[in-house]
């Protein structure tokens, strides 16, 4: 998912120099104009030569605005980066597999371990609110499994952030593994909002959800990749719709890979699991 | 709840170009395709600032529109639905110039002495 408006706003704003000059604003020259509204923020920093503000270098300023246009994630997506490179270092390919709660991810992921089989060295980061539960389903499958809770922090989290990834990578043995899984929390909204350093984003969603999730939901249902289409045995004793779901799905997502699967039958598991040999051997 | 993330984000991100000066206000600007509610938002960021030095400073939002530009036929439309379908010609080439940003756009500072 492309994001617009990034800034490479790395260095610190400045404020007046030895000069008495108003300081520098690396990032802000790219922002400006470029979409409606955004002016009504900049009216009042005064770039004009002789101009005091901003110089507060044990001398008395006055109140002033000054312009930003920081990224609000810049610190989570500067740690995803470092998380990318990491991976990058050791070979391995790296999903993050994100879905509402109970649409299948664990299930999924069981199933999927016991295809890949050996051929393929699995990883999986299993991001959890409080429990283990999850990560005790995935135990005995030839994977290497870790837990993080993410309840450590200010109030439990509902997604996993790059620091929290970065603090359980440790405990992968990265460069022996082609694949790593990070399993995210539960949730169709908050996830989608954070890079964790993933190459590529796969999304559960289960046929008892609903057609219209990709409209209520388009943050995350834009930044999949590949979309499963989950429980699809359960299609004969539903109302569900599957064509207006995928007409749905390319109305906000027109490039998704889809692929149906029941992963209580086995049924497109195949499929699914050619999509990650191919991310794991890119 | 990914809003108080966000605060605890826009917070870092203001302390550390504030140089300790007061800081009155935060603008934020908040795209129409970002799943962030305003008013959660602000109620989240009186819950991180309280007791810190960004105490009683306040958070303003700015909604950005969203608007996609049709790489068929060219036109410019605001889109209200997250729907990437030209309203002109109904093609889905369509790309978003706006409608994503999650920005710290600018914060106001006080008087110092």
């Amino acid at each position: 998912m492309g994001r617009f408006h990034r800034h490479s706003d790395e260095t610190a704003h400045r404020h007046g120099g030895p000069d008495g000059s108003h300081g520098s604003h690396d990032g802000a020259d790219t922002g400006n104009g470029s979409h409606d509204g955004a002016d009504a923020g900049h009216g009042g920093h005064d770039h004009g030569a002789g101009s005091d503000v901003g110089d507060h270098s044990g001398y008395r300023s006055g109140p002033e605005r000054v312009e930003l246009l920081k990224e609000i994630l810049s610190e989570n997506d500067r740690t995803a980066a470092a998380n990318r490179a990491d991976f990058a270092a050791s070979g391995v390919s790296v999903v993050n597999l994100m879905s509402s709660p109970g649409a299948g991810k664990t299930t999924l992921l069981r199933r999927t371990l016991t295809i890949l089989g050996p051929g393929i060295k699995v990883g999986v980061l299993e991001g959890d609110i409080e429990t283990s539960l999850d990560a005790d389903r995935l135990e005995g499958l030839g994977a290497e499994v870790t837990l993080v809770n993410t309840s450590a922090g200010f109030g439990a989290e509902c997604h996993l952030d790059a620091v929290m990834v970065r603090s359980a990578l440790p405990r992968l043995p990265l460069s022996s593994l082609d694949l790593v899984v990070i399993e995210n929390v539960g949730n169709l909204v908050c996830p989608a909002e954070f890079d964790v350093g993933e190459h590529a984003r796969a999304m559960v969603f289960s046929v008892t959800e609903g057609e219209e999730k990709p409209l209520k939901y388009p943050v995350m249902f834009r930044s999949a990749d590949v979309v499963v289409v989950n429980k699809v045995d359960l299609l004969p004793y539903l109302d569900f719709d599957l064509d207006l779901f995928l007409s749905n799905l390319a109305d906000v997502n027109p490039g998704a890979t889809v692929v149906r699967t029941s992963a209580r039958t086995g049924e497109g598991l195949d499929g699914w699991c050619s999509w990650l040999r191919g991310l794991a051997s890119r | 709840m990914h809003e108080l993330s966000l605060c605890r984000a826009v917070a870092d991100v203001v302390t550390s170009h504030a140089e300790r000066r007061d800081v009155t206000r935060v603008t934020v600007q908040v795209g129409h395709l970002r799943q962030v509610v305003p008013d959660t938002l602000v109620f989240c960021w009186k819950m991180v600032t309280d007791g810190t030095e960004l105490a009683g400073c306040e958070l303003a939002v700015e909604h950005v529109p969203a608007v996609g530009v049709c790489r068929s036929c060219g036109a410019r439309n605001e889109l209200d639905e997250p729907v990437l379908r030209c309203a002109a010609c109904g093609g889905r080439d369509v790309v978003l110039v706006s409608g994503e940003e999650l920005l710290v756009a600018s914060m106001d500072l006080a008087t110092s002495d």
